[in-house]
């Protein structure tokens, strides 16, 4: 009965929550730069209209470019069952859910890639191919994170990694577990295009990665994919949130008080981050992800005696 | 054939494997007695093929079912060879592909590669097609070393002439050669090694070796010779050199078999080896991963590069035969430090991904022959928007590449799945020794698989997205039904695999049997360790909820959405050839592995008042071949070209050197 509801409860939360973060990152923006900003829950009524509107489809495109957007949404909403959220097991849980969890992502990016170049726009294709770049790089500094608390913890399951048994390992292997941290929040930055990687809010189509992949979308089309999006932001803030706080206390409610603050101080972490710093130069970005690979790599070596 | 010991033996799994095997041998030999101009002997050598390949397959569902290891032993005249062959787990696990793929070939050579319309070549490649196959049928049944070489030579040699196929194109005769220096590079390690098996037991008999039986040294030089020798054949890189230019050459049902089956030849036999021999140590295994990630990261970055539809297919063998050599250093790890959950993992990712190779592969190479009979090129940039002339065969080379990449829910992602498990499990293990390969090797992996999604949205969105480059893109049909059935049976085993994975659970124990040896088989079999229904089942569910999702953004769209230009950020004017081509798109990760390239840029020289027509090219070539081995050929060459200071041409100076010979043969005794 327990499980039933907690599940029902982590269903719920990741359905409805992640545009918040959207939000948050949108309102931590505003208050650095001295603005009112856009209301907390703007990123809703985006997509509840979006999803109201019609759509200009290419005539160039075929099924594929439609096929994007659904699969993409799909693919984060199966990831986001699969990840911890507090303290318990999340509703699908197996050995080796971390890589179908990978491979989905994946697999969204994969049609996500192939509907921007279903346009023949040159601009689409550029973002395209920086995104599949950048993943090429984003990709082992993920798998030496998940290596590496696979080998502390002895589990090779998601919930089982970032469950109550990694809590203990922070005192032991506290470095580890902290440059694993700081690698995994550069992944984060660089799948969910933020800044430094991509500037969401940028005018200028030749330098956006993510943005520039979806421009012929509208309509319900990118109300999906923001939505997507959304989800799969709140997928990486929940596992660094697990990976800093894996605890797990008698009181469920106690449990996603914490893994609410823990998420909306992810975001709110990389709002400041926005406002704090540029976009880096695209030929820069291979350099930042090549760190977070060797960050988790050190964070893996340590381990190793 | 063998002479039958078994009284009841007709219907037993390994004689209707043999007689399949005769039978498809002799597929092509009608054809050569019937009309070249008529299409009754190709129609007569398919329906022969199809029979063999289906008795073949029989044969081992019969093995499957009766569960009972079966083998012939016939007296044969050659000296210390005896026409032993036996069906076991493993063989009956290769067994599968090597029926498969030319069964659905023979059908789509009937319209891809007629008679009626290829008259001056159709024949050889039918003959040498049929024989090709025999041969590997009988080379993974085969338990005597010279069985096993001779049937190895056949197949080498009948896959030379399938590889020049096109005799008169002179890209065809280098590709050829090339081919067939390394084939018999390949063929002279085998000897080498069976010879030092028949020093250590005695005898050709393939039997296993006892650790008592070897020496260390002995052990180490067999496994190396095993390791090049079979490696040559597989296309492990940096012994991947011919394989590039044989797969591109070669008609496309041709490709399919070569990258789909002999390959794994290599595969089975270093496996079959590696089963022979006792365990080997640590280091051994760690070697074998190592080889297998760099492979597989030199065969995708360098399939990166490739401008070449079917060169970039053939990259992408490299690069899967990296993978199945990761799963196999794994299990060799595995079992030398007594982790058997490593060796069914490792093992079995291997050998499924054997048969998963075998279907993409060929999927992709049969969709991307039906696409170059449509448009005539290979050339990637010049094609564009096929998948609106020819869906069908867009939508096949689209999960192709999907269950390449090792993408859910197609079968590349259970076998990728399974190696990862096992490299997990042995970096979780204690010892270090063990431990940094496996991370590394799950790091390598995920980012060759990366690599490979970016690879196939390069490959397929140039060629089937956007609108067509060329006048050879704009004029394309789809292909006949005989091309197609054989293209969509690949498609649904993808699917099959992927969404069913328990299925395979039972084959893969069988095929992992000899290796882990039936006292430890009792701790666990392959779904003990790997959660497939599970896996399936959340396939399924991705399936289902994608669905939902689609329709209900489908039917949203249909309703609201119209039609027009794609936004061209302000321009209107947007024409065909400003689309990003393949090499734009690769452009960033060429970049990032300049360094494994040799990459050759012809740029324009852009005059500012009056610019003058101008072109852009850039190639990247293999730095193995171009860097190292056709260097070292060249050197060879002209070391030997001394050698001809002795060829006088006059017959009493060959009688002289002959005396002379003899006279230090006889110095010597």
């Amino acid at each position: 009965m327990h499980a039933i509801v907690h599940n029902l409860i982590h269903i719920a939360v990741v359905l409805i929550a992640p545009p918040l973060l959207v939000g948050v990152i949108n309102k931590v923006k505003a208050f650095f730069a001295g603005r009112t900003g856009p209301p907390l829950l703007q990123p809703y009524y985006d997509i509840i209209k979006l999803f109201q509107k019609g759509s200009v489809i290419s005539e160039t495109t075929t099924w594929v470019f439609l096929a994007g957007p659904p699969i993409a949404l799909s693919t984060a909403i199966l990831v986001s069952l699969l990840i911890p959220a507090a303290g318990s097991a999340a509703p699908i849980s197996f050995e080796g859910d971390l890589i179908l969890a990978a491979y989905l992502l994946g697999l969204g990016r994969f049609f996500t890639a192939l509907a921007a170049m279903d346009t023949g726009s040159s601009f689409e294709g550029m973002g395209a191919s920086r995104e599949v770049t950048f993943a090429c790089l984003a990709e082992p500094a993920f798998f030496l994170g998940l290596a590496t608390t696979a080998k502390l913890t002895g589990s090779l399951s998601l919930s089982g990694m970032f469950g109550p048994e990694l809590a203990s390992h922070w005192s032991s292997a506290g470095a580890s577990l902290a440059l694993v941290f700081v690698g995994w929040f550069i992944v984060a930055l660089a799948e969910n295009s933020r800044i430094p990687f991509d500037d969401p809010n940028t005018h200028l189509e030749l330098t956006m990665i993510h943005e520039v992949m979806v421009l012929d979308h509208g309509g319900p089309a990118l109300g999906m994919i923001l939505y997507g999006a959304s989800i799969k932001l709140f997928v990486f803030a929940a596992l660094l949130v697990r990976l800093a706080t894996p605890i797990a206390t008698r009181l469920p409610i106690v449990d996603w008080l914490i893994f609410g603050v823990g998420i909306l101080g992810v975001a709110a972490l990389i709002g400041v981050i926005e406002s704090a710093t540029a976009r880096l130069r695209l030929s820069h970005i291979p350099v930042l992800l090549v760190a977070a690979c060797l960050l988790c790599g050190f964070g893996l070596i340590l381990l190793a005696r | 054939m063998g002479v039958d010991a078994h009284p009841a033996g007709w219907f037993m799994s390994i004689s209707l494997v043999l007689w399949g095997a005769a039978t498809v041998g002799l597929s092509g030999v009608p054809g050569l007695f019937s009309s070249a101009e008529r299409m009754s002997g190709q129609r007569l050598g398919a329906i022969l093929a199809v029979l063999g390949c289906a008795l073949g397959t029989a044969g081992v569902v019969e093995y499957w079912r009766s569960g009972a290891t079966a083998s012939i032993v016939a007296p044969w005249r050659i000296p210390e060879g005896e026409f032993a062959v036996e069906l076991d787990g493993l063989s009956a696990f290769f067994l599968v592909p090597v029926f498969l793929i030319p069964l659905l070939g023979s059908i789509y050579g009937l319209e891809y590669w007629k008679q009626t319309e290829r008259r001056r070549n159709g024949r050889k490649l039918r003959l040498f097609y049929g024989i090709s196959t025999a041969a590997m049928a009988l080379l993974v049944v085969a338990r005597n070393g010279l069985l096993f070489l001779a049937a190895w030579e056949t197949m080498a040699l009948s896959a030379y002439f399938l590889v020049t196929t096109e005799d008169d194109d002179p890209e065809a005769r280098e590709a050829g050669w090339i081919y067939l220096v390394s084939a018999h590079f390949s063929t002279l390690c085998l000897f080498a090694m069976f010879g030092l098996m028949r020093a250590t037991t005695g005898s050709f008999a393939m039997e296993s070796i006892g650790s008592g039986a070897i020496t260390p040294g002995m052990k180490g030089m067999i496994f190396a010779l095993a390791l090049v020798g079979f490696g040559l054949k597989a296309g492990l890189a940096p012994l991947h050199v011919w394989l590039p230019g044989a797969h591109a050459i070669a008609p496309s049902h041709v490709s399919a078999l070569m990258s789909g089956v002999i390959l794994k030849m290599g595969v089975y036999g270093f496996i079959r080896t590696a089963t022979l021999l006792p365990s080997v140590s640590v280091g051994w295994g760690a070697v074998v991963l190592a080889a297998g990630a760099i492979s597989g990261i030199v065969g995708v970055v360098y399939a990166i590069g490739q401008h070449d539809l079917k060169r970039l297919l053939a990259y992408h063998s490299v690069e899967n035969i990296g993978i199945i050599y990761m799963g196999i250093g794994l299990a060799l790890i595995g079992r030398s430090i007594g982790r058997f959950d490593c060796v069914v993992l490792g093992l079995g990712g291997a050998l499924l991904h054997v048969w998963n190779h075998a279907i993409f592969k060929s999927l992709l190479f049969l969709s991307a022959g039906s696409t170059i009979r449509a448009t005539h090129t290979r050339e990637i940039d010049r094609l564009g928007g096929l998948l609106k002339a020819t869906p069908a065969t867009g939508a096949c080379f689209l999960a192709g590449s999907a269950a390449i990449c090792g993408l859910p829910p197609l079968n590349g992602f259970i076998s990728e799945l399974l190696i990862y498990l096992g490299l997990f499990r042995i970096s979780t293990g204690e010892r270090a020794a063990s431990f940094a390969p496996a991370a590394a090797g799950a790091a390598a992996l995920a980012t060759i698989g990366a690599l490979a999604a970016a690879c196939f949205v390069k490959a397929f969105a140039a060629v089937f997205l956007g609108s067509p480059r060329s006048h050879e893109g704009s004029h394309a049909r789809e292909a006949p039904a005989a091309m197609l059935i054989p293209m969509i049976i690949l498609v649904c085993m993808c699917f099959m695999i992927g969404l069913a994975p328990v299925s395979v659970a039972a084959p893969l124990d069988r095929a992992t049997d000899r290796w882990i040896g039936a006292a430890v088989r009792d701790r666990g079999r392959l779904l003990d360790f790997a959660p497939l229904d599970r896996v399936g089942a959340a396939a399924i569910a991705l399936f289902v909820v994608a669905s939902i999702v689609g329709t209900l953004l489908v039917y949203r769209v249909k309703r609201t959405a119209s039609r027009a230009s794609t936004w061209g950020c302000g321009y209107v004017n947007a024409t065909p050839r400003m689309q990003y081509t393949a090499s734009s798109f690769a452009s960033p990760l060429v970049g990032l592995f300049a360094r494994m390239y040799r990459i050759r840029t012809v740029r324009p020289e852009v005059s500012p008042v009056f610019p003058r027509r101008a072109s852009f090219e850039s190639e990247t070539s293999d730095l193995v071949l171009d860097g190292v081995v056709l260097p070292v050929f060249r050197f060879t060459a002209w070391v030997f070209s001394f050698a001809r200071l002795t060829q006088r041409g006059s017959i009493q100076a060959y009688l002289f050197y002959i005396l002379i010979f003899l006279l230090i043969l006889l110095a010597w005794r």
